[in-house]
């Protein structure tokens, strides 16, 4: 699982039918130090997050079992928002 | 999943065959303001995607999951047309260990 800030998000009506009412979000991967750390990416909500608030994201496969038993095609999405963290 | 946009088409007559009758389209990875970045795919199209539309596509082994393509031979799959995207790209609210960070140069030891 990665950190990450919520950027903004899209829109899409065309869609396959598994991500019909789930939220997409873009995601800023982020270092520790709240400075930007890799590209870019949409992720779906798993969470009930929002633009501005920091989350940890998971990839691949894994990225589909929050919405179990449905399948959504996703390689990517928000598990957690994170209240704080703290690296000395 | 990333952001892309459509760029052209694949024909291709030797395939495996269970990508007989997939749409083949070639797409070009960009980032939210629509600059391109990173290196062009073939991706299986699921929704009437054309050249010249924004896209989302799923890659690695979740983009079988998309409608149709359980069990095929891909990696890289389109499943949604974008309409929209909007970006709020703000310095972060509270980064966390920058409150009380330390000046440049010096560096803090933990248990210091």
């Amino acid at each position: 699982m990665q950190l990450a800030r919520v950027i903004g998000e899209v829109v899409a009506t065309m869609k396959d039918a598994n991500l019909t009412g789930v939220k997409l979000l873009i995601l800023q991967p982020i270092a520790p130090d709240g400075n930007p750390a890799g590209r870019t990416l949409v992720a779906l909500d798993s969470v009930g997050a929002g633009t501005g608030e920091q989350v940890f994201f998971v990839r691949g496969r894994e990225a589909a079992f929050p919405f179990y038993p449905a399948e959504p095609p996703t390689d990517a999405t928000i598990v957690g928002i994170v209240d704080h963290w703290h690296v000395p | 999943m990333i952001l892309a946009k459509i760029v052209g088409t694949v024909v291709a007559t030797r395939k495996d065959e269970r990508l007989v009758s997939s749409k083949l389209l070639v797409a070009r990875p960009m980032d939210p303001r629509g600059k391109a970045e990173g290196v062009y795919l073939v991706a299986v199209d699921t929704v009437d995607a054309g050249v010249g539309e924004t896209v989302l596509i799923v890659s690695g082994s979740s983009a079988r999951m998309a409608a149709g393509l359980k069990d095929c031979p891909i990696d890289a799959a389109i499943v949604g047309i974008v309409d929209t995207v909007e970006v709020h790209d703000e310095a972060p609210a509270e980064a966390h260990t920058r409150a009380g960070a330390a000046p440049q140069g010096r560096v803090t030891v933990p248990g210091d």
